[in-house]
């Protein structure tokens, strides 16, 4: 089923899980950013 | 409809999750060798998204035994909230990204451990095994021995004998646990099709081998002190746990109940082997750590 073809209430958790998926992979890939500097420092010393 | 980011968590089997993670802590914190804090963090981290990808891979595959059985059929995909195409790309992906992550950051002996445990867990175990063997198990528990040896490890960058001995304790550990679990659920394994040892060879052969399994697991665990590489804060625990793990598996070899809802002694001999494995492995800790 296609965002298209979609009711209100079922577009709105299409979205809602979208957003909610989007913010995890955010903090996941910030908290790997820090992850990878701090290993590095950690390599350097 | 995308899958909600929980349902990949749930994936990763988070339960199952909490012991490997604890083990694979407690094989570094028991080497002789303290790793930097950053890349223990890391090693950690990689051992659980390693457990976490060997989880979701056995999920993809057998997503029709899950539908089949009571206490998995609400999992994300037999529930039919993901893709059987999503967990396995989440499961490669995250296997992947594991091992480099281990072999880049912190060394290549752990990682190629951590590479070997998730193949073991998911082609010997899941692809080959669990549905051919009623000794399904047994193999499969060499799986889930693996976090306290890729532990030590990541912290030595070598492998010594008291990991082993872990690494056996918690081999040896897994068919008494997995079988008293599976006495009481044994119409759900049948249900499934799957030849857990009591589905295949009763009752009484299965307590049996629950006890059976208890001997080498018992010297396994009680071993490392008499040969000098623990100490008696880990001796003396490991010897008084174990003893009353080998008494549970004795009432349960002795048992003749044959109503899954009235397998007291089973019940009391899983919950425990769950308590077992955390203190013993507490205990090895604080031993290190106080002596």
């Amino acid at each position: 089923m296609t965002p298209v073809e979609m009711t209100p209430a079922e577009l709105a958790e299409y979205r809602r899980r979208q957003k909610s998926r989007a913010l995890v992979m955010a903090l996941a890939l910030g908290a790997l950013a820090i992850l990878f500097f701090a290993i590095s420092l950690a390599k350097i010393m | 409809m995308p899958a909600d980011w929980r349902d990949f968590v749930a994936l990763c089997k988070p339960r199952v999750l909490t012991l490997v993670v604890f083990t694979g802590l407690c094989g570094m914190l028991a080497a002789p060798v303290a790793i930097h804090p950053v890349l223990g963090f890391t090693a950690i981290l990689c051992i659980a998204l390693g457990a976490g990808a060997a989880g979701a891979l056995n999920q993809w595959y057998e997503a029709d035994l899950d539908a089949l059985m009571k206490r998995t059929r609400n999992r994300p995909l037999p529930a039919g909230r993901m893709t059987r195409g999503s967990a396995l790309h989440f499961g490669v992906g995250l296997a992947c990204f594991s091992v480099l992550l281990m072999g880049l950051a912190v060394n290549l002996l752990a990682a190629t451990i951590l590479t070997v445990s998730i193949l073991f867990y998911v082609v010997i175990y899941t692809v080959w095994l669990k549905r051919r063997t009623p000794q399904n198990i047994v193999i499969g528990g060499a799986a889930g021995a693996f976090p306290a040896l890729i532990g030590w490890a990541a912290a030595t960058g070598q492998v010594d004998v008291l990991p082993v001995l872990l690494f056996a304790l918690v081999f040896l550990w897994t068919p008494p646990h997995f079988w008293a679990l599976s006495l009481y659920v044994k119409t759900d394994y049948a249900a499934a099709g799957v030849p857990m040892l009591p589905v295949v060879s009763g009752l009484t052969v299965t307590r049996t081998q629950v006890l059976l399994y208890t001997v080498p697991m018992a010297v396994a665990a009680v071993a490392p002190w008499p040969m000098g590489l623990t100490g008696a804060i880990y001796g003396i625990v490991a010897s008084i746990f174990t003893a009353i793990f080998a008494l549970l598996a004795v009432r349960v070899a002795v048992s003749r109940e044959t109503v899954q809802a009235a397998m007291k002694p089973e019940r009391q001999l899983f919950a425990f082997s769950i308590l077992y494995l955390f203190v013993l492995f507490g205990a090895l800790v604080a031993d290190r750590v106080l002596a």
